[in-house]
């Protein structure tokens, strides 16, 4: 056994290794792009990408919020419905503003949904490790509060809006900086401050441990309620941040919106290369899982071989082939 | 329990039994194995192991951790295959792919672990799998029947309708070597099968090896503990490092003898020397350590420059003990170190107070098997690696170079995966992450489980080291020959209490084994309050 190796000190190797693990959800974007091209040429012009790209941007940042969740070895089911409830107050807040604040009851009114995307993180966070139940149960819970908060807030129809806001909101969703959609630089900015503490900070190292094995990052002193809650408070945050371009959009708060989307952000990912079990996470794999889930719904509009309602089928038919591809690559 | 009643009725059963069983003569090799041996990628457990096991003979296969022994025992009885060599089987050569196969040649495992359903009851769990039937129907009444008369055989006297969960350990353990015996079996093989038992119960059960020996069935025998191997073994088979010493006559070995072929060197030179006995400054103090559930109303101190060991069986309180005293179990204790007193709530406050508590689970507990080596080594120490925003892993890099050199941890690549290690590195992995937080107690439980002979070595030469830097070690270990080797004082617990201490000329292993075993004022184990 001993001649096998060398105890002779090792060089620095090169920190760079190609994984096809890490590659693939860019490698299935790069795919679809072209199978969309070939499919209607039409589909790669910049006018339909920059759409798309922009529709994918409420998916995008929550389910970046949602790769810490998973990666600490949590769920969160309840952000679609937290999503429409901050909506609600952020709008409902605006509106009541409006008459003494003028346009500035809008950046109060964000910062009142960043409070609200937080506290609501807070919450979800403190029952699953306060109160230790599964987080599957915890925020099915919470799903239910906000689905129904929203729909006793707007009585059942829509918040709209105060007209006297609408114009000065609209840039947040309908602007561009250098001819990219506002959205698309918010969502990167999402996802590379997000990585950066991920992968470069303390937390972000005890996040993935967390999640990978609980029972080691404890024997290592870390606390796992900290680290989950705080995990959840950043999903809160993320949230927050995609209601806050999300009003502009349609103009109102109702109690559908943001319907199902805890399903998109889970399977964005999960396809994105990150471990439904928990440990690392893949947040530049997770933006790309949102962007192909958009641009498939996209290609099935713009092709006639599926009919669109079958959007949702397609994109069940995808995580599942994901868990696969995660299941028997190893 | 009134054995003495039963005992009778129990001899004219297994005459019976005896006459029933007669169509294999002593002495007939029952199953050969040749050359056999066993590589998981590019290493190499098990090498060209050729042992003959006779009809009527118990034999013993003895060897260190990590030494084989469990391997060789599954690819005798089918749960993993062998990469080299075969069986014979009766004079044929067979194959067998999974455990049914085995045991459609006669060959059954009884388990160390004890895997039985606690939610069925005991004569479900004797049938599990191939319930009788009578008319499509499971009959109930003749299972229960047949389970009465196999425990009866066995000497236990538990009823065939009581739930498993209710069921006593050691009992739960004659159930399942009931079930093995159901069928009419040629070879049993046993793997630590005294591992939790006392010593009542050791009794009983080497009764009932003896008693299968008489029916002529053949025994392999798989135990750590020596002087069960010398009382019954014919032959002794020595494994070390995945290697056949050789085979002996059983009673030609002392246990001197076996502990030093399983060893291979001389047992002196396997430990560092000790310091000499000194007066010694207390370090740790704990007073009245309780554990709910596990340990009740412990104290002790370890001094610095001292290896304090802690002994007692499995189920004694050990690791309950002590991860109560570094806040990973509720529990209370009043812990002091150096004269301060700590309030110690999580594993956290632990290790900045100081202490560093190793577990004994380094596969579950200890690593990130799927992780790099870096962010192994320094996940209880982030933040020596993060002086401002974020982590320096350049610092990392430099930290696991360091470890890798001062523990001599044999990679190939500083680039592996944690669980890419072999069990031994593993260990000087934890070691050294444990170490980088700097504390000046660390606690090490089962320090080489499951490692090999110079792994070993080394890392007791390592913890000899770190007393005399002026820490303080404590050693909870199972393997007595290892805390007499290593340590200066012992402490063995029973029952979640400290039952005793022995150091100097007085830590034997028969010292030892009486004060895990039996309480410490009469002397005589009584298990009447299991229940």
């Amino acid at each position: 056994m001993s001649v096998v190796s060398q105890p002779a000190r090792l060089g620095r190797e090169r920190d760079f290794s190609f994984n096809w693990a890490d590659a693939g959800p860019f490698l299935a974007l790069l795919a679809l792009l072209v199978i969309g091209f070939l499919v209607n040429p039409d589909f790669l012009s910049p006018t339909n990408l920059s759409n798309v790209i922009t529709r994918s941007a409420f998916i995008a940042i929550i389910a970046v919020g949602a790769t810490f969740v998973i990666s600490s070895g949590g769920l969160d089911l309840s952000v679609g419905s937290m999503a429409a409830f901050i909506t609600g107050i952020t709008i409902m807040f605006m509106n009541m503003m409006a008459p003494s604040m003028g346009t500035w009851s809008i950046p109060a009114g964000m910062g009142i949904a960043l409070l609200a995307g937080i506290a609501c993180g807070l919450v979800n966070g403190i029952i699953v490790t306060v109160g230790k139940i599964e987080p599957f149960i915890a925020t099915l819970g919470t799903m239910g509060i906000f689905r129904a908060l929203i729909t006793y807030m707007s009585d059942g129809g829509t918040i709209p809006i105060d007209r006297s806001l609408r114009e000065a909101y609209r840039p947040v969703y309908f602007g561009t900086v250098a001819g990219i959609p506002l959205p698309i630089i918010i969502s990167l900015a999402v996802a590379a401050i997000a990585s950066f503490v991920l992968y470069k900070t303390k937390y972000g190292r005890k996040c993935a441990a967390a999640g990978a094995n609980e029972d080691v990052a404890r024997y290592s002193g870390i606390s796992i309620v900290r680290t989950r809650t705080i995990a959840y408070v950043i999903q809160g945050a993320c949230v927050a941040i995609a209601a806050i371009c999300y009003v502009p959009r349609l103009g109102a708060a109702t109690p559908t919106t943001g319907v199902l989307w805890e399903l998109q952000v889970i399977t964005a990912v999960v396809i994105g290369g990150t471990a439904l079990r928990g440990g690392k996470g893949h947040i530049w794999g997770t933006v790309a899982g949102a962007v192909i889930l958009e641009l498939i719904a996209n290609l099935m509009v713009l092709s006639d071989f599926v009919s669109e309602y079958l959007v949702a089928a397609v994109q069940g038919v995808i995580i599942i082939i994901a868990m696969l591809i995660q299941r028997f690559s190893k | 329990m009134n054995q003495a009643h039963t005992a009778t009725a129990h001899d004219l059963d297994m005459e019976r039994t005896l006459q029933r069983d007669d169509s294999v003569k002593a002495g007939t090799c029952l199953v050969r194995t040749e050359n056999l041996s066993k590589q998981y990628g590019s290493v190499t457990v098990l090498s060209n192991i050729s042992i003959d096991i006779n009809a009527g003979e118990i034999h013993a296969i003895i060897g260190e951790n990590g030494a084989g022994k469990s391997t060789l025992m599954r690819l005798i009885s089918g749960y993993i295959n062998p990469s080299v060599g075969g069986l014979v089987v009766d004079g044929q050569p067979v194959t067998f792919t999974t455990p049914h196969q085995a045991q459609d040649a006669g060959i059954v495992l009884v388990h160390q672990e004890i895997l039985l359903a606690e939610g069925l009851t005991v004569a479900e769990n004797l049938f599990l799998g191939r319930e009788l039937t009578r008319n499509g129907i499971v009959d109930d009444r003749a299972m229960r029947r047949i389970a009465s008369e196999k425990l009866a055989e066995l000497g236990c006297n538990i009823s065939p309708n009581m739930l498993v969960r209710d069921v006593a350990l050691a009992d739960r353990q004659l159930v399942q070597i009931a079930r093995a015996l159901l069928d009419d079996y040629k070879l049993v093989i046993f793997d630590e099968p005294t591992a939790v038992l006392t010593g009542d119960e050791v009794e009983r059960l080497l009764d009932i090896v003896l008693r299968l020996k008489a029916r002529n069935m053949g025994v392999l025998y798989i135990s750590h503990r020596l002087d069960e191997v010398q009382r019954l073994a014919d032959k002794v088979t020595v494994l070390r490092d995945g290697k056949m010493i050789g085979t002996y006559p059983g009673r030609s070995l002392s246990q001197m003898d076996m502990a030093e072929l399983m060893v291979g060197r001389e047992l002196s030179a396997l430990y560092p020397p000790k310091t000499e006995a000194r007066a010694r400054d207390a370090m740790l103090r704990v007073t009245s350590a309780t554990v709910p559930g596990y340990v009740d109303d412990v104290s002790f101190t370890a001094h610095k420059g001292e290896i304090l060991g802690f002994a007692g069986m499995i189920g004694a309180g050990r690791t309950e003990l002590f991860e109560g005293i570094v806040g990973l179990r509720p529990g209370h204790a009043t812990v002091e170190l150096n004269g301060a007193p700590l309030n110690i709530r999580s594993q956290r406050e632990a290790i900045d107070a100081g202490i560093g508590y190793l577990t004994e689970d380094r596969k579950a507990k200890g690593l990130l098997l799927q992780e790099r080596l870096a962010p192994n080594l320094t996940l209880s120490a982030l933040g020596r690696f993060n002086p401002g925003l974020y982590l320096r892993k350049r610092r990392e890099s430099a930290a696991l170079e360091d470890a890798v050199d001062q523990y001599d941890i044999r990679v190939r690549s500083l680039r592996l995966n944690a669980g890419q290690l072999s069990g031994g590195n593993q260990q000087k992995l934890l070691l050294a992450k444990i170490l980088l937080t700097n504390p000046s107690v660390v606690i090490i439980d089962e320090p080489t489980r499951g490692i090999d002979i110079a792994n070993k070595a080394q890392i007791y030469t390592f913890i000899r080291k770190l007393v005399g830097e002026g820490k303080a070690c404590i050693v909870i270990s199972s393997e007595m020959q290892e805390l007499i080797g290593l340590c200066d004082r012992i402490l063995v617990m029973r029952q979640g209490r400290i039952n005793g201490e022995v150091f100097g000329e007085q830590m034997t292993e028969s010292n030892i084994a009486l004060l895990a075993t039996a309480e410490a004022d009469s002397g005589r184990a009584s298990e009447g309050g299991r229940a």
